[in-house]
């Protein structure tokens, strides 16, 4: 039967036009087709392989500041508690030192009142002294009116001398 | 076929089925639509070219005219009845150079499209359609079979399975320009497994060369009687033989078969109106059902030639 007889003319033209075919898309056609498909998935693997290292680089970034805050804050407190420890030892120092010249003035007070009273008692004592040689001199001098009884005064005074 | 029936009253179903899957002078479209197609004929006195309707209904032209009976029933033959050397482009080979216009013209499209608009994009709707096909049978089938070293062997695999898939779908179209029955032609897929050949045998390494003519089997296997050799040396021809069986067989079955099915109608025409009405339904019914199976035929047919003949060349390379 001819069905099963291959026609060559037909066969002719096949391999004339599965060549021509053949080679007009092997060098232009698939080529490009896959090369392209291919660089694609390159391109998108790549893409995605960045995408994934920017995120990780993100979330270290992230962490790491996470990391300085919490130094930060950490550092802040204990600043604060220094300045508070340094508020204290100053301002005790402070009380100290006003409690020492407090009581040194007191004490210098205390002294120059005790100079003052014994100048003051010494000035009573000379005015009293003189005081009171005034009054045994005025009354010496009443008694010795006369020279007879101022001689015998002398002379007894010299004896007793 | 129309023309059959009124004639003698009955219906001569092989002639119609076979004077569809077969080839012809003419494409015929409807009844009195016919597009004559151009003879070439290259005989003692040289060549000659001439249109189709020259010779229609027996007549005789330059010598030559549409053997009636014999061994080249519906060829041209000389007045002695002898065959010239006849590469008139009749209806097959017009489908052919459709299909082969079709896939230049896709192809060369796509691919213009990514150097138009580089790698980084992504295409859509039929360029995108087509990269899904393409990678599909560059990447599962050829780079799956073949292995290392497939970039070779890719774009052949590729234009074999479009060129099979592209004259299988046309072929189910029933008007013009498909309806032409190309893959279930013999000399079509005897040239396609013919390039498949070439492509098994001619780049094979040299160890798949000693697997065949001296295997790796117990010496009295293969000398003093070669009987391995022999064997691996037919299955050397076997192989694009059953791909030329295969393909040729399944798209002319589907062929008759959904012909015999619309046949149904005919035969029936003279059997009352009432079993005409029924059969009609049925064959009507049956012809959808046995079209959609040979969409899917279409598409299995040029992926089990793809995938054998990529397994082929993957053994021949990896023995």
């Amino acid at each position: 039967m001819n069905l099963l007889t291959p026609d060559p003319g037909l066969l002719f033209w096949m391999v004339l036009s599965f060549g021509v075919v053949f080679f007009l898309l092997a060098k232009w056609g698939f080529p490009v087709i896959v090369k392209a498909i291919n660089e694609r998935k390159e391109f998108i693997e790549m893409s995605l392989l960045s995408a994934k290292q920017a995120n990780e680089k993100l979330a270290s970034i992230q962490a790491e500041g996470e990391k300085l805050l919490a130094d930060a804050k950490m550092q802040q407190k204990e600043i604060i508690a220094g300045a508070m420890q340094e508020k204290q030892r100053i301002v005790q120092a402070a009380q100290d030192e006003a409690q020492t010249s407090a009581n040194q003035m007191i004490e210098e007070a205390r002294q120059s009142i005790q100079a003052e009273k014994e100048k003051a008692l010494r000035d009573v004592r000379n005015e009293v002294a003189s005081l009171a040689l005034d009054i045994a001199e005025k009354v010496i001098g009443e008694r010795m009116k006369d020279d007879a009884m101022q001689k015998e005064t002398i002379n007894r005074l010299i004896e007793q001398l | 076929m129309m023309a059959s029936e009124e004639k003698e009253g009955k219906v001569d179903i092989p002639e119609i089925i076979f004077g569809h899957i077969g080839d012809s002078y003419e494409w015929h479209i409807a009844e009195g639509a016919v597009i004559p197609l151009p003879c070439i004929l290259i005989g003692n006195e040289g060549m000659d070219v001439f249109m189709s309707d020259k010779l229609e209904h027996g007549k005789e032209y330059k010598g030559y005219h549409i053997a009636d009976e014999g061994d080249y029933e519906g060829k041209i033959v000389n007045a002695a009845g002898e065959r010239p050397f006849d590469i008139s482009i009749t209806k097959n080979v017009l489908e052919l150079f459709i299909v082969c216009i079709l896939l230049c013209s896709v192809v060369l499209g796509v691919a213009g499209w990514y150097r138009k608009h580089g790698s980084k994009k992504a295409p859509g709707g039929f360029v995108g359609m087509m990269e899904a096909v393409i990678d599909f049978i560059d990447k599962d089938v050829a780079k799956e079979s073949i292995g290392h070293g497939y970039e070779r062997f890719s774009p052949y695999l590729l234009t074999v399975f479009l060129f099979i898939l592209t004259s299988n779908l046309l072929g189910l179209i029933p008007v013009f320009p498909g309806g032409a029955n190309l893959t279930g032609n013999i000399a079509v897929t005897l040239t396609c497994a013919i390039t498949a050949f070439i492509a098994i045998n001619f780049f094979a390494p040299k160890a798949y060369y000693k697997s065949i003519f001296w295997p790796d089997v117990p010496i009295f296997l293969k000398a003093p009687l070669p009987i391995m050799p022999t064997i691996e040396f037919i299955g050397v021809f076997t192989k694009p033989f059953s791909l030329t069986v295969r393909l040729f067989a399944n798209i002319m079955a589907g062929h008759i078969i959904i012909l015999a099915l619309t046949s149904v109608v005919f035969v029936t025409a003279q059997m009352g109106t009432a079993m005409c009405a029924s059969m009609t339904v049925v064959s009507v019914l049956f012809c959808v059902f046995m079209n959609c199976l040979e969409l899917l035929v279409a598409f299995i047919q040029a992926y089990v030639f793809t995938i054998l003949t990529a397994n082929f060349i993957g053994l021949a390379h990896n023995e």
